[in-house]
């Protein structure tokens, strides 16, 4: 049989074919050859063969009949079988194949073979496809050469325990006694796997870690003597000594240093100078550097040190490379909340990021613009911001906008400027803004007594410009329904009265009713509106007929509402002004009932429940019918109490029905609902040490194994009681308790008294909500409505 | 952790494959495709690491490659350091981009000096050298030498230790360069010898 050719002309060979199938037809051809020559266990050639072999599977053919002549040339006494062998096992074999274990033995010989390239080769193959079952037999071996004084094996040593450590954590003690001086290596290439050695180690352990506390010095030292020696040209990158192993000492410190306090401080000073010294000009310097801040991060540095760390990434966000800027504003995100003075100081620089062209720079430039608003800086910071929502992708515009009005609300420095502002974003964004900043905003408005006439007429104005935006319509109209008559009578102080009349406010508001740009919401604004209009405006009979011709309407919402009103201009016309009268101030307080205020949808008591999680639940303008319609008896008609937060108790009475005798002894707990895993049991005491204090304990239990979050109990309760908060959260249980006073009680005695529960959770991905359960209670009777 | 280190030519031809990890046959090879598909379409001026494709596991992956003339090297690299701890994959990138441009440049550097001069047809006709190389630089997908000293020193030992063995596969390859190497002095083409007196000893018969 001639020889087998040669591996460049074989190449040579598959070069010359001009199509693929002549290309499979060459190679098919010589793997045929190869399968008879390996068939003749021929030693001379095999190698060639293998080599061979290695090519048509790169090109993606199958090689798999070659394995066992991998297998073959580890175990031959030639150099260059041996490499190419190895070579073939590590592309071909894998710890799949049993095959692969025949290699062990080979290994473990060559491990202690002679020659260090041997000895190299059988490293590199272990630590790259040993399975389990090899390094467990084979560990020792590893251990060995860690000990060794040749570098070349050292460190090859070192990245195979790495591999056998992964494979099988268990034997990582092993290695232990090995890595005693590992640090005392000159070698870099030692240092640097030795490195990744104890790191590894440190991560997998944390009993290793606080053994290898005690490194920390020679850590630190080395890391010196590579900032402090002078130009050494094997090392040199961009003038920086070895960066690598610079990068990989910073990462095992910050390993090290996390939660502990002296080697903390053990390595203040390096992380300073290596802060200080390092040349920035080039990326390796900067990848430095950025290690370097990470590490002061997450140790505990003393201020000093976390101030400079936050001084580079300020100067990060001048780099020209979009990637350093990016990575320095998602650092700069992390630490906002714990350094925040320091992060101040580069707020124009990340303020100049929200022009950035990269979008996921401008995200970050915003969540962090908005962390950084304060009282100080309020003015300056929210003309960026709204010039930033006016530009920005729509994306972003709804969380833009919700941020600017959160950070308005906490530190608005003038009623007006805090209108402004919010009009300014109902304005430019207003299709965007989420459809619970509507409520919010109505509250801040109505609070906001002496702006009233100014916000209503720049309301007004903006609706003739512009009725497509939702929310801005919503709580225009609503406005224009309350202050309407300020409107009308030009009493703004703020700017320039405009003279409206009253049939051109109404005609915007028909407007709103009619056109095709208004969702049913907004018509349910704009109706109510009219509707309250007809106490503060004269043209009474023109309000009348609109809203006659609603009760018929096909939306079944406006009919209703459309209808009720009717119902109050014929029957009930002299109940009309005590209804539709000025909105009293809203609290936000959680200690006040409903006779005081009025529960905007779902977003009570901030100290019940997270704002942010509710969603609407209810129309805006109707719901205080919903929430009052229970407290009002079998009324059709909702009663809108007229109280004045000064007014007494008894003004609750009227709407309210309380409990009768107070013999609450007698009544047994009862479980008012029991459904998806949440129980709401009610049981009925005298509180102990004052007898004429009766308490209902709601009691909330999670018979689930998750956890429910987001629980909001919501209570339209009798003034007399105080109501407290709520945890939003229930893993187990809940109480809440509500206190009575004896007094109040027996002022009203025989009439029923209810709580209505709408109560909502979240419970992993399903979200439960229960609505309108309506308990109640009357004298020695519980019903459960 | 490096996952993959590829090279292939402008038109998507494989120069030089290593996986770090196990994949099937067939799924290296789509790997390769995929790979390239998104690599070539990059405009060079771009910043030169991106998102891996579907087949490597998707946003957790990272391409870093760089274009030399006619070969594209690509290193795929994951998020983590360890196979435990998923680090942040943006605490990672700074450090990956510059640690694999780097490694990438004294891997092209030391197959310049090992080779001379290096082109692609050396990576053609040299697969089997080219890997011995990488395995010098990159063990087990982790980075085993910077110096690039040391790396062509140990690469050159090696290749001597495989040129003394010889044997039967390099008998004429060392024949032939023996021939090149010999220094044969010039032989004049016209010998004029003239008439040549010989003076022969007379040696006493024994």
């Amino acid at each position: 049989m001639p020889a087998p050719i040669r591996l460049r002309e074989l190449i040579r060979t598959i070069r010359t074919a001009r199509t693929q199938a002549e290309e499979r037809e060459m190679i098919q051809k010589e793997c045929a050859a190869i399968r008879s020559s390996f068939r003749e266990e021929d030693n001379t050639y095999r190698c060639r063969n293998v080599a061979k072999l290695l090519y048509m599977h790169m090109l993606g053919y199958p090689a798999h009949f070659g394995q066992l002549e991998c297998l073959k040339l580890i175990a031959s006494q030639k150099f260059t079988d041996k490499r190419i062998g190895y070579l073939g096992a590590m592309l071909l074999l894998d710890e799949r194949q049993d095959v692969h274990l025949l290699m062990t033995n080979c290994i473990k010989n060559d491990l202690n073979h002679s020659t260090q390239y041997v000895q190299g080769l059988a490293l590199c193959t272990l630590g790259c496809m040993g399975s389990s079952e090899m390094c467990r037999d084979l560990a020792g071996e590893v251990e060995k050469l860690l000990k060794t004084s040749n570098s070349y094996l050292r460190k090859k040593a070192a990245l195979c325990a790495v591999h056998v450590i992964r494979k099988v954590p268990e034997l990582m003690e092993m290695f232990l006694p090995a890595t005693k001086n590992l640090l005392s290596e000159k070698n870099h290439g030692v240092l640097h796997t030795s490195v990744v050695l104890l790191t590894e180690m440190c991560e997998r352990s944390p009993d290793m870690l606080s053994h290898f506390r005690k490194l920390v010095p020679q850590l630190v030292r080395i890391l010196k003597n590579l900032i402090m020696s002078g130009y050494s040209p094997e090392h040199d990158v961009s003038g920086i000594s070895d960066p690598f192993l610079q990068v990989r000492i910073l990462r095992l410190l910050r390993i090290l240093g996390k939660g502990d306090d002296d080697s903390s401080e053990a390595m203040n000073d390096i992380l300073a100078q290596v802060a200080t010294n390092t040349e920035t000009s080039k990326n390796v310097g900067n990848a430095i550097l950025y290690e370097t801040v990470l590490t002061i991060m997450d140790i505990k540095s003393e201020s000093g040190l976390r101030v400079l760390a936050i001084n580079i990434l300020g100067r990060f966000l001048l780099n020209n490379d979009k990637n350093i800027r990016y990575v320095a504003l998602t650092s700069l995100l992390k630490t906002v909340q714990t350094d925040h003075n320091a992060v101040q100081r580069h707020r124009s620089t990340i303020v100049d990021c929200l022009k950035d062209l990269d979008v996921s720079i401008k995200r970050r430039a915003m969540e962090l613009s908005f962390a950084l608003v304060n009282g100080n800086n309020i003015r300056g910071m929210m003309k960026e911001l709204l010039y930033f929502l006016d530009s920005c992708d729509p994306d972003f515009k709804a969380d833009c906008a919700s941020g600017i009005f959160l950070a308005a609300e906490k530190y608005a420095p003038s009623k007006r400027w805090h209108i402004d502002t919010i009009m300014r974003v109902l304005t430019t964004a207003g299709s965007y803004v989420r459809d619970d900043s509507v409520p919010n905003l109505i509250q801040l408005i109505t609070n906001s007594v002496e702006m009233h006439a100014y916000t209503v007429q720049r309301l007004y104005k903006a609706l003739l410009d512009d009725i497509s935006q939702q929310p801005l319509v919503q709580v225009a109209s609503w406005c224009i329904g309350e202050y309407g008559d300020l409107l009308v009578s030009g009493q703004c102080e703020e700017e320039e009265p405009i003279q409206v009349s009253e049939d051109e406010v109404l005609d915007v508001l028909e407007g709103l009713l009619v056109s095709n740009l208004s969702t049913p919401v907004t018509r349910g604004y704009s109706l109510t509106a009219i509707m309250k209009l007809s106490t503060r405006f004269s043209s009474l009979n023109r309000i009348k007929k609109v809203v006659s011709i609603y009760g018929s309407s096909i939306d079944v919402e406006l009919q209703q509402r459309a209808v009720e009103y009717n119902a109050l201009f014929k029957k009930y016309d002299h109940m009309r002004p005590a209804l539709l009268e000025r909105m009293p101030i809203m609290e936000k307080t959680a200690t006040n009932g409903p006779s005081e205020t009025v529960q905007t949808n779902g977003e009570t008591d901030s100290t019940i429940l997270d704002t942010k999680h509710l969603p609407s639940i209810s129309q805006p303008a109707s719901q205080a019918n919903d929430l009052l319609d229970l407290l009002g008896g079998n009324d059709v008609v909702p009663i809108i109490q007229t109280t004045v937060p000064t007014k007494p108790a008894s003004a609750g009475g009227e709407l309210l029905d309380l409990l009768g005798d107070l013999s609450l002894t007698v009544i047994p707990p009862m479980t008012a609902y029991n459904k998806n895993g949440l129980i709401i049991e009610f049981t009925f005491e005298r509180s102990n040490p004052n007898p004429n204090i009766a308490v209902i304990t709601i009691h909330a239990t999670n018979s689930t194994e998750a956890d429910m979050t987001e629980f909001v109990f919501q209570a339209a309760v009798p003034k007399v009681c105080s109501f407290p908060s709520c945890s939003t959260v229930i893993r187990k249980h809940i109480f809440i308790s509500l206190i009575f006073l004896k007094e109040q009680l027996e002022a009203i005695k025989h009439r029923h008294f209810k709580i209505r529960v709408p109560v909502y959770f979240r419970q992993g991905l399903l979200k439960s909500y229960i609505m309108h359960k309506i308990f109640f209670f009357s004298g020695y009777c519980w019903h459960l409505i | 952790m490096i996952k993959a280190i590829l090279i292939f030519n402008n038109h998507g031809k494989p120069r030089l494959i290593r996986f770090y990890q196990y994949f099937a046959e067939d799924m290296q090879q789509q790997i390769i495709r995929e790979t390239f598909h998104l690599v070539s379409k990059r405009d060079d001026n771009v910043c030169n690491f991106l998102e891996g494709g579907s087949l490597i596991g998707g946003s957790d992956y990272k391409l870093i490659y760089r274009h030399y003339a006619t070969l594209y090297f690509v290193f795929c690299v994951d998020s983590s350091e360890s196979e435990l701890g998923i680090l942040d994959l943006i605490q990672n990138m700074l450090l990956f981009t510059t640690v694999c441009n780097f490694v990438m440049q004294v891997f092209v550097e030391t197959l310049d000096k090992c080779f001379e001069n290096v082109c692609e047809l050396d990576l053609i006709f040299h697969m089997d050298k080219v890997h011995y190389i990488l395995q010098e630089v990159v063990m087990g997908g982790m980075v085993l030498e910077t110096n690039m000293n040391e790396i062509v020193a140990q690469v050159e030992l090696q290749n001597r230790m495989e040129k003394s063995e010889g044997g039967l596969s390099a008998a004429p390859a060392r024949a032939v360069s023996a021939v090149k190497n010999m220094n044969l002095p010039e032989i004049p083409r016209n010998i004029n010898i003239g008439d040549i007196n010989i003076k022969v000893p007379s040696l006493s018969p024994f």
